[in-house]
């Protein structure tokens, strides 16, 4: 019953956290300069012809009777045609979704081992010149933004050492067989590792410099929450039971030690799935984010708010999934 | 020398400080005996539990004496062999039982852990054995009990279940570092009879650190006041009740009213002897710095 009621809480809050950002950000890309219907037409047309699209998309028509129209649209999954691609936004959208879902989720796995293994190595050494160590490294990661990180590892990896791609989602001379857009996914599952390999080679830098800031977050949060955990009477009880240090820590300290840094891991896993806008251009990642750089440029409203609200959306899913892990941790919660 | 447990001429220092938190401690405890630790908060009564079971802190460090445990010297031993040394000969009955369990472990992997991971049973004995040693320290539904968490269960079951661990693996020595002290009143009372009880079916020795004479009495066979980080004093039981040697002992035991005036009050140990203490502890200090200073 109360977990019942915990779930149509989060729904109703999710809900109205969605409905905001739709609106606001209706009205802001309503209210800054731009005419997306200019960007449509030759230089050569009438205001006649300026006027009959706007029309057609429904422009002529108050903000607020736009937003009523595209809300009753969204209710029935039509979330409007993009402007500049002439295409169903959802359609657009949902095709996009699976490349910087893919690219967020490696560059936070690669993140939570670096991280982790920072903290660990920091906290088992610490004291010593390892710890000092990975504090230094924890802050340049902290210090230098992904964008950055990029720029650097396509200089060492894109120029002086050419490893890996620059640039692109996959190889376009590879045949792909895949029924869904979950490449990297789809790849592991029908065991074709060559694609695997392809997608990985593009992948590479692009979640290496989204993982680098978060990864040093991780590290320097879980590190300090070990070092704490450590000192605490049940750590000293299982010394004197014979355990040395690896395992007291490892047995004894990491569990009750992540506990405090996920929820702030989680809010910077929003971060890093904000960031994939900039990276994914950067690296001309066939993903959601350099699509909404087109659709802003191109002041694609229906597309823009398509757009926000996928990521709105992942944000509050990202949240959720945060608290369902804490409470799948944290043995107080699981039977409360 | 037939002491199970010595200690010789223990110094302990604060590292970079080196402020002295012990002074040459020697404390003899025989196998199967139960020694009291006694003095006020801050004398070192911890610190002293914790040098035995080599879990004292960073920042303190040895800087002289001995610790024979069964006649081997456990500061002159690799770290690694002391460690499973202290673990599978020697146990902690910890003073907090609501901090001393890990609250993402059910409690009975708490009490077998030892046995699987140190010693080497298998998991089915350990449990077995587990559940033999709840049902010696009064927990009905032992079962049950192994599989909760902690923060399911009251302060008292948790010391229970933490005096149950510490005799897991038939210790030889046990340090209490004030067990009872963080429970209410009420519970106090039962947990002292239980870790009595306890250590005469097994036959443990006991290292029984309170800031209670009360307490001692109830439980030691000889005892040891502690001011300082320096031990004023080790004498057996009946003598020391009878006949405490030096000023602080008599202050300490006068401060205790049920012994002497039950109506009276606890009184506070008087200026003088205070004094003649801190002089005792000064000339140590002195010798000990020329000491250290000389050769
Ligand atoms: N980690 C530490 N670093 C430095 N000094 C400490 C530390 N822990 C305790 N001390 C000091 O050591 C002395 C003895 O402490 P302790 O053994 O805990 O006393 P108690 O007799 O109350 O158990 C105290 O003066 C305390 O301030
Ligand atoms: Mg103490």
């Amino acid at each position: 019953m109360q977990f019942l009621r915990a779930i149509l809480l989060r729904l109703a809050t999710t809900a109205v956290t969605l409905f905001g950002a739709a609106l606001i950000v209706f009205v802001v890309v309503r209210v800054v300069p731009g005419n997306p219907i200019a960007m449509m037409l030759p230089p050569n047309a009438t205001e006649d012809d300026v006027a009959r699209l706007r029309a057609l998309y429904g422009l002529d028509k108050s903000i607020m009777e736009q937003f009523v129209i595209w809300l009753g649209g969204v209710v029935q999954g039509d979330f409007g045609t993009s402007i500049s691609l002439r295409r169903p936004v959802a359609e657009l959208v949902l095709g996009r979704l699976p490349a910087t879902l893919e690219l967020s989720i490696l560059a936070l796995i690669l993140a939570v081992a670096l991280g982790g293994a920072m903290a660990l190595l920091g906290t088992r050494w610490r004291g010593r010149r390892t710890e000092a160590a990975v504090d230094v490294a924890n802050g340049v990661g902290m210090s230098v933004p992904d964008f950055l990180w990029g720029l650097l590892l396509i200089l060492l990896f894109g120029v002086l050492w050419p490893l890996f791609h620059i640039s692109g989602r996959v190889s376009p001379q590879l045949d792909l067989p895949f029924s869904t857009n979950f490449y990297l996914f789809e790849s592991l599952l029908r065991l074709r590792f060559d694609i695997t390999a392809d997608l990985l080679a593009h992948m590479f830098m692009p979640s290496v410099a989204l993982a680098l800031p978060l990864a040093a977050i991780i590290g320097q949060l879980l590190k300090q929450s070990l070092k704490e955990t450590m000192g605490l009477d049940y750590v000293t009880l299982a010394r004197t039971k014979g355990y040395g240090e690896t395992r007291v820590i490892l047995r004894e300290a990491l569990r009750n030690a992540v506990l405090p840094t996920l929820t702030l891991v989680g809010v910077q896993f929003t971060f890093l799935i904000g960031g994939t806008v900039i990276i994914e251009r950067l690296f001309s990642y066939e993903g959601l984010g350099n699509m909404a750089i087109d659709a802003v440029i191109n002041r694609d409203l229906p597309l823009i708010q398509g757009i926000v609200i996928v990521f709105a959306a992942l944000f509050t899913a990202v949240n959720l999934v945060v608290d369902l892990t804490y409470a799948a941790l944290n043995p107080r919660l699981r039977h409360a | 020398m037939s002491a199970y447990l010595e200690i010789r001429n223990l110094s302990a220092v604060v590292r970079g400080t080196g402020e002295r938190l012990l002074r040459g401690v020697s404390i003899a405890l025989e196998a199967g005996h139960v020694t009291g630790l006694v003095g006020e908060s801050g004398a070192g009564k911890s610190m002293i539990g914790k040098a035995v079971l080599g879990i004292l802190p960073t920042a303190v460090e040895v800087v002289e004496g001995e610790i024979l445990l069964d006649g081997q010297d456990l500061l002159r031993m690799p770290p690694d062999r002391r460690r499973r040394l202290i673990g599978a000969t020697a146990a902690l009955i910890p003073q907090d039982p609501l901090t001393a369990l890990n609250p993402s472990h059910r409690v009975g992997p708490q009490i077998t852990d030892r046995l699987v991971d140190i010693l080497g049973w298998s998991r089915a004995d350990a449990e077995a054995r587990a559940q033999a040693l709840l049902d010696e320290v009064h927990i009905a539904e032992p079962a049950r009990v192994m599989k909760s968490y902690p923060h399911e269960l009251s302060g008292g079951m948790r010391q229970r279940i933490l005096i149950a661990a510490a005799f897991a693996a038939e210790p030889r020595l046990i340090v209490a570092d004030e067990p009872t002290t963080a429970l209410d009143v009420t519970v106090q009372k039962q947990i002292l009879r239980l870790i009595a009880e306890m250590q005469a079916r097994h036959g443990t020795a006991m290292l029984f650190v309170t800031h209670d004479l009360g307490v001692v009495s109830k439980i030691c066979q000889d005892l040891a006041v502690l001011y300082a980080g320096k031990v004023v004093e080790q004498a057996a039981m009946r003598d020391f009740f009878r006949a405490p040697a030096h000023p602080y002992s008599r202050a300490l035991l006068a401060a205790t009213p049920q012994y002497t005036d039950p109506t009276g009050s606890l009184r506070p140990v008087e200026r003088d002897v205070l004094d003649t203490v801190e002089a005792e502890i000064a000339a140590d200090d002195r010798e000990w710095r020329n000491g250290q200073a000389g050769p």
